[in-house]
């Protein structure tokens, strides 16, 4: 594994040398396996301890990150696959930002036990909520059942969370 | 003089407990974070009788090195034992500090006051904060020669505290998956795919040869392999599958129901209530009442990292027993105990015995192999299958009514596979390698033997029969408990142990008799109950739920109530539960009551009794592990769904104010919830389902059994 300047950063989609990857605004070239999963590389590699390793089957959600905007299940995407994109992850959320709003929503209505699930959760939520719409509360819990768990029960506060930044966007 | 709390007593040091330096105040307690939020409690406890702010106190991690030797965390006990010596000893460091900074501001101690962390004189400006006198204090002081101190008690500081730990969970590295030692290698283990398999051989020359493998170890029927990288170890754990040959060591009852496989054992009773007298005469009821093995299923894997160094090691673990797990680990490993540091880290949410401890030996094993530090990180098939279940369990009640509708006799018999099974409770490790290794230490993966004392952990029951014993005035009462060493599957403590599946048959069968006695259940209950504070949130409940008892419930619409006081000894709940029935359960609104005595973190405690409530709910509509003839039947999160958030009742907990001691409140919801939902079920639809997971298929079956 090495990390290289953004300038060394060409992506060979052949398979072989390093594969460039933009996180969290910084360039940087990763030789590994091309069939690698993101999380691996994302944890392993550059450090993104914040991105949690659940269950390594796509079910759980506490390894989503952004790419280019959207959530991602990192465990299950091959580095390859999200080459030259924008990933952006809960380890560099800037204060003000989108990711960091829903942080603190968070952190304002305690909404965790164990905290392991929910930094997966933040970053889907903040997902679905980026776009210029109002989104829709329904959409929301159904994405979430989808592709997240939480085991504490920390639930009901996390639905006071959402709710708080749906008032907010009303607003 | 007061008595010194158990704990205290036991760890008396007060720097085990306590410390300060130039940052400021740390405290160390032997009750580890399980998500429970209990170290902000214990920074509360501490900063209310050293009088700072508690979000300047620093919750250090329990380490074997340094910390108060508590035992377990568990059974709810953190609060109501780890809590009282928490607060002595914080009370104590106060008092010594108070000396020196009457030496250093030229005073009398008992003229100075202590605020904001912060001695002084009333009225002047001259003050000394603890960091300031840190060096002109020694710590290494015995509780027992200082006496009793004086308590300040509690202040409201902890009204709207927030846990300290969730700003760094909610950003960065915070967990024991996140812990990264300097050359640390990666392993995983390889482990059956039934619980009646045992690994013969594969090909490890191949395995060797992967990427990154930089050792391949196989002690016994124990196999792991250790990489530079964890998915390279995961890699070559798949490659060694593909070539793995496993032979059957026993043979699997061929049924996993648990009211089939159970009786097929016959295992004399203890008795843990008697009966006096000749039964009454009376109407007689009789029923059966179920619970599956169930899983922990944390989100997170089971991890441990071990840092071998000449003939011992730092573990770092999630376990819930630093002390016990070091004792069992050196037994196993053959090292004195003192060659070992086990330091806890937090880990994803834990319920009970989990796989923790067993994943620490992993590490210890693989570590001591290739001389280097090893984090093992259990795979989700794994996590699911490998750790301790939640015990299986039956439960068999009779009662007697009389004609005045008052029940008059009371027997119970309950049968379960081992809820106490944790390392350092019997005669035998309970690590899973321990059971794998070839070797001296005894290897039956069970407890043969009744549980040991351990410090700080008293037992009161076998945890199968946890709130087997009602709360209720009952003027003859039987219970008999009859434990299985051994079921088909691996099973230890998962929050509440016996009391999900005893309140669950307890308070079910009490509406049973309600209608048998022609009356309203809450009235029922309150005929046969005389504790006040039981009273008191059983009407709370009612009246916050606006409890009718003329709603006669049907159209697929039900009410049920229920109440339990936690091991009858800890937090009391009570709550109502709505329901709508169709093809399932919808659970519609939950109304609860707890009192939990004196209350340290409000917050802290809704957040326990919130995750209480949506745990046991999940349990009791959903949840089921077992085996068949291909092995273990639940092979990741598909094969076991838990609760979601659209299953999200609102949910309401009224607590009682209270002065009296605190009282464990984590594990207070899950009899009533299950009950009340059992209760609603049957109010809705005029049938029972006595047996969980109350599924589609159980429905129809009571529904069919009705007509039929």
């Amino acid at each position: 594994m090495s990390q290289k300047h953004e300038e060394d950063c060409m992506t060979n989609r052949d398979g072989h040398g390093p594969i460039c990857l933009i996180v969290n605004g910084q360039s940087c070239a990763v030789e590994v396996d091309r069939e690698t999963p993101l999380l691996s590389v994302l944890r392993d590699d550059l450090g993104m301890l914040g991105t949690r390793t659940g269950c390594l089957e796509g079910r759980c959600g506490s390894c989503t990150v952004h790419v280019d905007g959207r959530a991602v299940q990192t465990c299950t995407t091959p580095v390859w696959s999200v080459a030259d994109q924008r990933i952006d992850t809960i380890d560099a959320a800037a204060p003000g930002t989108l990711i960091a709003r829903v942080r603190d929503a968070f952190l304002d209505e305690q909404a965790a036990q164990c905290g392991y699930c929910v930094n997966g959760i933040i970053m889907t939520i903040a997902s679905l909520i980026a776009g210029p719409a109002v989104p829709d509360r329904g959409h929301i819990l159904t994405v979430l059942d989808e592709r997240h768990l939480c085991r504490c029960g920390a639930h009901p506060r996390m639905l006071r969370a959402l709710d708080r930044l749906l008032a907010e966007a009303v607003a | 003089m007061m008595d010194l709390p158990v704990n205290l007593k036991n760890n008396p040091m007060l720097d085990r407990w306590l410390g300060v330096d130039a940052d400021g105040l740390m405290v160390r307690s032997g009750k580890v974070e399980l998500g429970q939020g209990i170290a902000t409690a214990m920074a509360a406890i501490a900063a209310s009788e050293l009088r700072v702010d508690p979000v300047k106190i620093r919750v250090m991690p329990t380490d074997t090195a340094l910390a108060p030797n508590e035992g377990y965390t568990a059974g709810s006990f953190s609060i109501e034992h780890g809590g009282p010596a928490m607060r002595v000893a914080a009370a104590l460091t106060r008092q010594v500090f108070a000396d020196a900074a009457a030496r250093h501001l030229g005073a009398e101690v008992d003229d100075l006051v202590v605020q904001d962390g912060l001695f002084r004189l009333p009225g002047q400006n001259a003050a000394v904060s603890y960091a300031e006198l840190a060096g002109a204090v020694d710590l290494h002081v015995s509780a027992f020669d200082l006496g009793f101190p004086r308590l300040l008690g509690v202040e409201d500081s902890a009204v709207g505290l927030r846990r300290p730990d969730l700003p760094s969970k909610l950003s960065g590295a915070a967990f024991v998956q996140d812990i990264r030692l300097p050359g640390m290698l990666f392993g995983r283990i390889l482990r059956p795919t039934s619980p009646n398999l045992r690994l013969v051989e594969f090909d490890r020359a191949q395995v060797a040869s992967l990427p990154g493998v930089v050792s391949v170890v196989v002690q016994g029927s124990f196999a792991g392999v250790v990489a530079r990288r964890d998915d390279q170890a995961l890699a070559a754990i798949a490659v060694a599958r593909k070539s793995a040959r496993w032979a059957a060591i026993s043979a699997l009852p061929k049924d996993d129901d648990a009211l089939s496989w159970m009786d097929v054992m016959p295992i004399p009773p203890r008795v843990v209530v008697a009966a006096e007298g000749a039964a009454p005469q009376g109407r007689r009821l009789e029923a059966s009442f179920v619970r599956p093995y169930l899983l922990h299923a944390s989100v997170g894997p089971t991890c441990a990292v071990a840092d071998w160094r000449d003939n011992g090691a730092t573990i770092y673990t999630h376990s819930q027993g630093v002390y016990p797990l070091r004792v069992q680990i050196a037994r196993v490993l053959g090292l004195a105990v003192e060659s070992l540091t086990l330091i806890h880290a937090h880990g994803a949410g834990c319920y009970g015995h989990n796989g923790a401890d067993d994943v620490a030996l992993d590490a210890a094993l693989l570590a001591r192999a290739v001389h280097a530090p090893v984090m093992v990180l259990w795979s989700r098939v794994d996590e699911m299958t490998w750790s301790p279940h939640a015990a299986a369990m039956r439960v068999d009640l009779a009662a007697t009514l009389s004609d005045e509708g008052r029940i008059t006799d009371w027997e119970c018999r309950v049968e379960s596979t081992p809820h106490l099974a944790r390392p350092g409770m019997g005669e035998d490790p309970n690590l899973l390698a321990a059971a794998e290794l070839e070797g001296p230490v005894p290897t039956a993966p069970q407890l043969a033997k009744p549980p040991v004392a351990t410090p700080g952990f008293s037992i009161s029951d076998r945890g199968g029969d946890r709130n087997a014993r009602p709360l209720y005035d009952l003027p003859r009462l039987t219970v008999l408990h009859h434990e299985l060493p051994q079921g088909p599957l691996r099973s230890s403590a998962m929050r509440a142990l016996g009391a999900h599946l005893n309140v669950f048959a307890i308070e079910g069968f009490l509406d049973e008799l309600a209608q048998a006695a022609g009356c309203d259940p809450l009235e029922f209950r309150l005929r046969h109950m005389t504790d006040p504070r039981a009273v008191a949130v059983i009407m709370a409940a009612a009246d916050a739920a606006d409890w009718d008892e003329n709603d006669a419930g049907a159209e697929g619409i039900g009410r049920g109530i229920a109440f339990a006081r936690y091991k009858n000894t800890g937090a009391y709940y009570a709550c109502v539960v709505r329901v709508a029935v169709d093809e399932n359960v919808r659970v519609l609104s939950v109304h609860g009551a707890a009192d939990a005595g004196r209350v340290i973190h409000p917050d802290g405690l809704l957040n326990q009794i919130e995750g209480g409530v949506v745990q046991a709910a999940s349990w009791t509509l959903l949840e089921r592990a077992g085996w068949s003839e291909d092995g273990f039947t639940v092979q990741g999160w598909d094969s076991y769904p838990i609760w979601g958030f659209r299953d999200i009742p609102p949910i309401s907990t009224t607590v009682i104010p209270s002065r009296e001691a605190s009282l464990g409140a984590g594990e207070c919801a899950a009899g009533p919830v299950a009950a009340a939902i059992g209760n609603a079920v049957a109010h809705a639809l005029g049938v029972r389902v006595r047996q969980m997971p109350i599924t589609r298929d159980r429905l129809m079956a009571a529904i069919q059994g009705e007509m039929g």
